[in-house]
């Protein structure tokens, strides 16, 4: 019986086989690896605001505290974006007719907020209390990153649910003297690790995994 | 060699007589006509108007099944009869019984092959196909049962940006790889043992087209000896691979049950119940599938009543078991002296859903000791009756054991009588659907007997080519 | 408008902004502290509408998706955040605050304290130092949000269905009233409800100056018009008696529901269970129950006997007579129980109560005056004090005069403050026509109701969250209620300021009104002082009305003793439904599906027949039937209710509305079609006829009978007394050790919870806290037929004994969170999982739906999400939801969570304050609701905690403990306190 394929046919054939099986891998890979990249978690975008503004001036340029305009961040589980009026404080003297301000003016007259547009944000169904993490001495850089250096906000890290659980399962690699939380660009000591064991034993602090630690 | 016809006569004639050991392929047979026969039902018959009835049927409760789903995914299992305390309804009754049907065909080409029964040759390749699109069917209620079925993903253990893992100690869990491998192997089997047909059919093939893709189907399969040595080989290694599965998987699947504290589940005699179980409905439907296959392709040949026979056999032992386990539970409940487990008992019995359970008594046990008599077990109607009556008993049994255990628990309070509703019915007649279709079209287009295994048993592949006595 | 410039103590922003349209753009202000729902809610014009609707449909999608938890696959959509502009002094964005002010329910008041998330009430809970309450909340405080938040109130003045203005209104108004105020405004009619309010009394009373011709009347359909005839017989003038239950060894209860429904129930309750506990419970009370219909209250009692409702007369008169009490009528029919509740009574003086139902016969109220003297419990157990309404009538007399002059043509200008005449004034009244002859026809109220269908004008009322006012409670004591919100709707206003409006246009603010007119009452030296406190406090300091004694002046006049019902001239007695009171609250979906205590019925009343009369007229549970009296008639389904007395019906009022809303319309039937002036309460010749079409009623539990499990382990003190270990725990539970899983102990907090069954009285009101705390959705009748309602708590009645006569028995049923919790074991997912602290989370972003959990718990408190059950497009419940708890979509499974949010909030606060939580300091929303105080959260670790304490009891054991599922919840077997003279045998 004549054949039906060309010899060349094996070879085309089994090209085909390991292709395909390889594809299945690379996907998956694939798909590994943009659900992790900051793409997906928005990381280091700075975002469209408003007012174009920068705490790279405000607080690195200035060294305005953190707690000025934030200032529910130590009572509160929610750290709140400043009033209209806290703006004002300042510029209604400095830069009072600057263009660029117009918006904050604008809102102050109206009554009407300025819409910011929300750069650190967790799913609805997560529980983030700001209060205790300062209280435990959770550097505000440690989430946000070096504002400082933040002409325009972005989010600093990939807040994702592993991220999270770096920290709640390893504080002492994180934790810091509770009057260095607002500093920027903090020196972890070189024995971070048992300086951080021993303020963890100072400060109560427990390794908090139970799901219902965030999810409600 | 004599005419077909008057062989035929003198064949039956030989059927009806019990002391007369029985043929596995009628003696007309040689490797040419068994090829000729196999091949031309796909490749140059005209297509009988019984495919086209089975197919249509097929394909119309294939449309309702996929509207039920559409449906159920667009609006929640709130469709169906569910509720608390009853949170598994028909679907999971489904997808146990889908499965349970899947196990004789394993058991069929794995087991019989070890234990080397020559009359598994001609029937083995149908009941692996039954197999696949079974578990394909079963596999697919898991998913829908879901409340939210596009995250099934997470019964899987794979590397996320939640660092959570699937839930070891949980039977769902277990299920997932129990079917899977189950699924995997059975495939791989499958389409093994059907490559020399393959391509046999790529020889016979008269179009360019149908050359190409049966060709391209059978990894070009030569027939060399060593290609046959390596199929032998692999084969046997399949098989090895799936026997523990036509134990272990329904075994698994009873665990869903019985890891669960619920009177009613929580009880150790179900894996081997619920094998022989599986084992039952499994060879239930061979035969509902076998004898019209046989009638309509003329295969009186090569499944002949000796395989009708011992189909019959192997339902009726595996029914005893079953009926054993009836029996045994009422006792075990009563031995234990825990109040629930008799409670339960008693519900099923006399409970509100007592029908179900005296529905299963009839259709498993009393009308199936029908199988004693010889002449229920060949000839092919009364035969058919018992499959039927048995897969319909078995699924009852199932949604027995799940909805009578969960409507009545612990908390009187909380006691409700599961309802279905429509959409109930629509998944699943709709997944039957998606079963024929799937069924008819492998009828249609591969090779339904092993051709090759076949020939085996001709006389002429024996050493001395001798006539069968 | 110019309360942003009241000096006064107006300690919530809500006010500082401008009302109606402004006031949104000033709550647009807010910090979206959460979600951008809670925003959007807040948008206005269309612009700014149509961007909101397309955030919410992003965050709608980030929602579903996010839950849907393809973690990572779904990038967070983009969300705005709205800071003040000039942040209101001491709002913390974040933290909630909580504001005093008094809920009207049954017609008196009771102080809350409400909890406000960034101007918005969120969830309603007691005041602590209110006399009706003490901390607790009835079902009516806990469920008013959803009245405040209910979309179908009405929204704008309406002529004639036509939307006018509110100046519109006024010179409609002048119109109307010009010719009539030459004739000093006679013709001139107002028909109110019973009014406990003094500012609103004296604003009627100003008005009435001002039209010296006009009249009021008054007219409740619940209110209690028996007890005001009773004291106008017995005393001569009419009084408010209430009860002091702390000091009652024994109580009487003469068909009085007093523990579940009714007039400061909630304070009654608390009182009654804290007496039947005392002594370690071996000095308990002892309650008597003859009542006619199987309630909450007769469930608990010791001994009960149904009666027919006329038959109650003549108990009481034999009661009397046992108590030699001269009108007392000397008779054996109930010698057995009389003689021996008599003696029982006076072993007890002046340490009893013997209290009536207010439905009950002006008779019978006044053989309890008679008997109450003669016990000398007046002054002690029983106090008399001057009437809490501004001015006590006999309502039916005068609407029946307003009736009769409207037909009469004599009415041109009415005005109805609240109430819903049309729907339930008696039948034989004919309300509706009679409104035809009147030229002008005002109706105010919250809803646009089957009164305000046929009156000319209707205005929207402000919910009382929304105003300023002030209220009567139980004793006399003075609440002054203020808003926790601007008012929702533009047009809406408050009865005190149309009032004023129609004394002197355009009228004050209802701040005005209520402060100048304390201003001028209260007395108070510094009156600045004086009002904050006050306002602060939710109540005016002792404010309560005195005590006076009085003396029976006349003997009881017997009523004709009635003939008791057989089953050919049955008899049927109406009483206010315990939930839908008179009507007023069909709309409330919260009430609407809360099981009844008896029945568990939902979205329904029904025909409540004993079994022996079902079975008599050949009826199954759940048939269809029509009612038939005296030709009126109404259809129903029949109820078969255990201990309801043999040829009597019961059916309860306020059901069957035709234009109450979409929850409320067409719930249940309309009882009020067959109830005439003459009969308010009881009526006899009641006859029903077979129905074909089957009407299903939808009850939350199908079986109500233990079936011989050991579910409530219950037995009476004399046998508690003699073997005190009798409750089974050691040969039922396991050892500690028992398990395939390593043991963990729970080192700091170990969260648990015990449930004491003598002390619960099957209010609800713990489930409606819970519905309102947890954001558990509403389902409807027909998905609580399918036995899909979500509430997380439950309280399970069980009947024990003849169907005829049975008693009753409840167990609050929340999530036992087992240490060895058999729902965790199975969920292929982990999505519940065991906390550090013995807690069984349940993660539902995290749920794929098996329900596989729920087969294995034994309790069945899982519920699940079937279908998408919440509301995710009505903006005003959005504004009720609890902003610490997740909103659950469809698919997943929730349950009982030890309202795991207050845990944690308490925990933080201690931790940044560097102390450890309070015993106390964490209450479930179900234990803080809870009346009688049967519920007792906290960390079992600490011996010295409460419920620690509890747990250590003798009674206490843990239900189907030889699972050995090791559950946190824990119950206290149930004692009663039978007499034993009532043991067969016994001497009489």
């Amino acid at each position: 019986m004549p054949q039906y394929f060309a010899r060349s046919a094996n070879t085309i054939y089994r090209l085909v086989l390991f292709a395909s099986a390889g594809s299945v891998v690379v996907v998956a890979c694939l798909g590994y690896l943009i659900v992790r990249s900051p793409y997906e978690s928005m990381q280091n975008v700075p975002r469209e605001q408003p007012i174009p503004f920068s705490h790279e001036h405000h607080v690195g340029g200035l060294g305005i505290d953190c707690r000025y305009c934030h200032t529910t961040v130590e009572t509160s589980a929610f750290a709140n974006v400043p009033p209209t009026k806290v703006c004002m404080n300042c510029h209604s003297q400095m830069w009072a007719t600057s263009p660029t301000l117009e918006p904050v003016r604008e809102s102050y007259r109206s009554g009407r907020s300025i819409e910011w547009t929300r750069v650190n944000d967790l799913p609805d169904f997560v529980y983030f209390n700001h209060s205790i993490h300062v209280h435990k001495g959770i550097g505000c850089e440690t989430c946000h990153g070096r504002v400082d250096k933040m002409p325009l906000t972005w989010q600093a890290q990939p807040l994702t649910m592993e991220w999270c659980l770096n920290c709640h399962r390893h504080p002492e690699r994180y934790v810091r003297p509770r009057d260095q939380v607002v500093t920027m660009g903090y020196k972890y000591p070189p024995n971070q690790l048992e300086v951080g064991r021993k303020l963890m034993t100072e400060y109560h602090i427990q390794s908090l995994t139970s799901c219902s630690n965030c999810h409600r | 060699m004599m005419a077909p016809v008057e062989e035929r006569q003198r064949h039956a004639a030989r059927e009806l007589d019990p002391n007369n050991p029985l043929p596995v392929v009628a003696p007309s047979t040689t490797f040419e006509t068994v090829s000729e026969q196999i091949s031309s039902i796909v490749l140059t018959r005209k297509t009988p108007l019984f495919w086209w009835c089975c197919f249509g049927f097929g394909i119309f409760l294939l449309i309702w099944f996929a509207i039920a789903v559409t449906y159920l995914l667009g609006k929640g299992v709130g469709i169906w009869g569910i509720e608390i305390p009853n949170g598994w309804g028909f679907a999971i009754t489904n997808f146990v019984w889908w499965i349970g049907i899947g196990h004789a065909g394993t058991l069929i080409s794995a087991i019989l092959l070890l234990l080397n029964q020559s009359w598994r040759n001609s029937i083995n390749r149908f009941a692996e196909a039954m197999t696949i699109f079974a578990v394909m069917c079963a596999g697919l209620f898991p998913l829908l049962h879901l409340g939210r079925s596009w995250i099934f993903y997470w019964v899987f253990p794979y590397p996320n940006t939640m660092t959570v893992q699937p839930n070891f100690r949980s039977p769902l869990v277990w299920d997932v790889f129990a079917v899977s491998t189950y699924f995997t192997i059975s495939v791989l089997f499958w389409y093994l043992g059907m490559i020399p047909d393959l391509a046999m059919f790529r020889d016979r093939a008269v179009e360019r087209w149908k050359k190409a893709i049966y060709g391209i189907m059978c990894f070009g399969w030569r027939g060399a000896s060593h290609e046959w040595k390596w199929h032998q080989s692999a084969s046997l290694l399949l098989a090895g691979l799936a026997t523990p599965l036509v134990l272990s998987v329904h075994t698994v699947v009873s665990f869903d049950f019985t890891i669960a504290i619920l009177p009613g589940w929580h009880s150790t005699i179900f894996p081997p119940y619920f094998v022989a179980g599986a084992i039952y409905s499994g060879f239930a439907m061979v035969v509902v599938l076998a004898i019209p296959l046989r009638s309509v392709y003329g295969l009186h040949n090569l499944l002949t009543v000796r395989h009708l026979n011992n189909c019959g056999k192997l339902m009726l032992a595996t029914g005893l078991v079953l009926a054993y386990t009836y029996c045994i539970e009422p006792f075990t409940a009563w031995y234990s002296g825990n109040e629930f487990e008799m409670a339960v008992v008693r519900n099923r019995a006399f409970g509100p859903q007592a029908w179900s359970f005296w529905g299963v008594i009839l259709l498993n046990v009393i009308i199936p000791q029908g199988l004693w008599f010889y002449k229920v077990r060949v000839k092919p109607q009364p035969l058919f009756f018992m499959g039927c009556v048995v897969l319909v008993g078995m699924w009852l049994e199932r949604y027995m054991i799940i909805v009578t255990s969960l409507g009545r628990d612990f908390l009187p309070s909380s006691w409700a009588t599961f309802v279905a509703t429509f959409w109930d019915n629509a998944t699943l007649y709709g997944s039957v659907g998606l079963f024929i279709t799937l069924f008819m079209l492998f009828v249609r287009f591969l090779p339904m007997v092993p051709v090759a295994e076949v020939r085996e048993l001709l006389p002429f592949s024996k050493p001395g080519g001798g006539t069968e006595k | 408008m110019n309360e942003t410039v009241q000096p006064g103590f107006v300690p919530i922003e809500a006010l500082t902004g401008p009302r109606g349209r402004e006031y949104w753009r000033s709550l647009d202000d807010r910090d979206a502290a959460y979600t951008p729902e809670e925003n959007e809610q807040f948008s206005e014009e269309g612009v700014a509408v149509s961007e909101a609707s397309r955030r919410r449909f992003l965050s709608l999608m980030a929602g579903s998706l996010a839950l849907a938890g393809v973690t990572g696959c779904t990038r967070q959509p983009t969300e705005t955040i709205l800071p003040y502009v000039d942040p209101p002094e001491n709002v913390i964005p974040g933290k909630p605050k909580y504001y005093a002010t008094a809920a009207p329910v049954n017609g008196v008041a009771e102080g809350v304290i409400v909890e406000s998330h960034l101007g918005r009430p969120t969830k309603v809970e007691g005041n602590p130092d209110h006399p009706a309450n003490l901390g607790a909340t009835s079902v009516h405080s806990q469920a008013c949000l959803m009245d405040l938040y209910d979309p179908d109130r009405s929204r704008e003045i309406l002529k004639l269905g036509v939307p006018q203005t509110w100046d519109a209104f006024q010179i409609a108004w002048e119109h109307a009233i010009g010719p009539l105020a030459a004739r000093n405004g006679a013709g001139f009619r107002i028909l109110t409800e019973t009014i406990v309010s003094p500012t609103l009394g004296a604003q009627i009373q100003a008005l009435l100056k001002k039209y010296p011709g006009a009249q009021w009347h008054q007219y409740d359909p619940a209110g209690s018009h028996s007890a005001r005839a009773a004291s106008m017989a017995a005393f001569g003038k009419s009084i408010n008696t209430y009860y002091n239950f702390a000091t009652a060894d024994i109580v009487l209860s003469l068909d009085a529901d007093f523990l579940a429904c009714g007039r400061a129930s909630t304070r009654y309750a608390h009182d009654f269970a804290a007496r039947r506990r005392q002594g370690d419970r071996l000095d308990m009370n002892r309650l008597y129950v003859v009542e006619s219909t199987m309630t909450a209250t007769g469930g608990k009692a010791d001994h009960r006997l149904g009666l027919p409702y006329s038959q109650i007369e003549a108990f009481a008169a034999e009661l009397a007579s046992q108590l030699s009490i001269p009108g007392g009528a000397s008779g054996s029919q109930y010698g057995f129980w009389t003689t021996r509740v008599a003696r029982d009574l006076q072993a007890h003086k002046g340490a009893s109560v013997v209290i009536t139902g207010e439905h009950q016969s002006p008779a019978v109220h006044a053989y309890v005056h008679a008997i109450n003297e003669t016990l000398g419990n007046v002054g002690k157990t029983v106090i008399y004090t001057a009437p809490l309404e501004e001015q006590p009538v006999d309502q039916i007399a005068s609407l029946r005069q307003l009736v009769d002059d409207m037909k009469a043509g004599r009415v041109e200008v009415l005005l109805i403050l609240g109430g819903n005449p049309v729907y339930n004034a008696p039948v034989d009244f004919q309300f509706a026509d009679a409104l035809n002859h009147v030229k002008t026809s005002i109706h105010t109220g919250l809803h646009f109701n089957e009164t305000a269908l046929k009156t000319t004008w209707h205005l929207p009322e402000t919910h009382f969250l929304e105003d300023w006012g002030d209220a009567r409670a139980f004793d006399g004591t003075v609440s002054i209620t203020q808003p926790l919100i601007a008012p929702l709707y533009d047009g809406s206003h408050s009865q005190l300021q149309l009032l004023d409006a129609l004394i002197a246009f355009p009228g004050r603010t209802p701040y005005e009104i209520v402060r100048s007119y304390w201003g001028a009452n209260s007395g108070a030296g510094n009156f600045e002082q004086w009002w904050r406190k006050s306002v602060h406090d939710g109540m005016i300091a002792n404010s309560a009305l005195p005590a006076i004694t009085l003396a029976v002046a006349k003997n009881v006049v017997r009523t004709a003793a009635a003939a008791a019902p057989n089953d050919s001239s049955m008899e049927i007695s109406f009483r206010p439904d315990v939930y839908m009171y008179d009507g007023r609250f069909a709309n409330n979906m919260w009430l609407q599906e809360l099981p009844h205590p008896m029945t568990k019925l939902t979205w329904d009343n029904a025909i409540y027949l004993s079994p022996n009369t079902a079975a008599h007229l050949g009826f199954e549970n759940q048939q269809h039937v029509e009612l038939q009296l005296h030709g009126r008639t109404v259809w129903g389904s029949v109820w078969i209710l255990p201990g309801q007395p043999d040829s009597t019906a019961t059916v309860e009022l306020g059901w069957g509305r035709w234009h109450s809303g979409r929850a409320g319309n067409g719930a249940g039937f309309n009882a009020y079609a067959v109830r005439t002036s003459d009969a308010l309460w009881s009526a006899n010749g009641v006859q029903f006829r077979k129905l074909a079409n089957p009407y299903p009623l939808a009850s939350t539990q199908m079986q109500q009978y233990m079936e011989g499990r050991q579910v409530i382990i219950e037995n009476t003190v004399d046998y508690y007394k003699r073997n005190p270990g009798f409750v089974p725990k050691a040969e039922h539970e396991p050892e500690e050790n028992l398990t395939l899983y390593p043991h963990w102990d729970y080192r700091g907090y170990a969260w648990s919870m015990n449930i004491d069954l003598t002390a619960c009285v099957n209010c609800q009101a713990c489930v409606v806290a819970c519905q309102a705390e947890n954001n558990i959705a509403v389902v409807g009748k027909e998905q609580v037929l399918a036995r899909r309602a979500m509430h997380w708590l439950r309280i399970d009645t069980y009947y024990k004994g003849v169907p005829g006569n049975p008693t009753a028995h409840y167990a609050p049923i929340p999530c036992m969170q087992c240490e060895n919790a058999p729902c965790e074991l199975v969920c292929p997912v982990q999505a519940t999982n065991h906390s550090k602290d013995g807690l069984n989370d349940m993660i539902y972003n995290r749920c794929v739906g098996t329900r596989y959990c729920s087969n294995n718990c034994p309790w069945k408190v899982r519920r699940f999400n079937f279908l998408l059950f919440q509301d995710w497009t009505t903006e005003t419940w959005k504004m009720q939801r609890n902003p610490d708890v997740s909103v659950r979509s469809r698919g997943v499974m929730e349950k009982c969570t030890y309202c795991v949010q207050r845990i944690r909030e308490a925990e933080i606060t201690s931790q940044d304050e560097n102390r450890f939580i309070r015993d106390g300091e964490v209450k479930t929303a179900c234990q803080q609701a809870c009346p009688t105080q049967a519920i007792v959260f906290g960390d079992k670790n600490n011996p010295n905690n409460r419920v620690s304490k509890l747990k250590a009891e003798k009674l206490n054991y843990h239900m189907f403990a030889e699972l050995n599922t090791r559950p946190r919840t824990s119950y206290l077997a149930e004692l009663r306190n039978p007499n034993p003279e009532f043991e067969p045998g016994a001497a009489s």
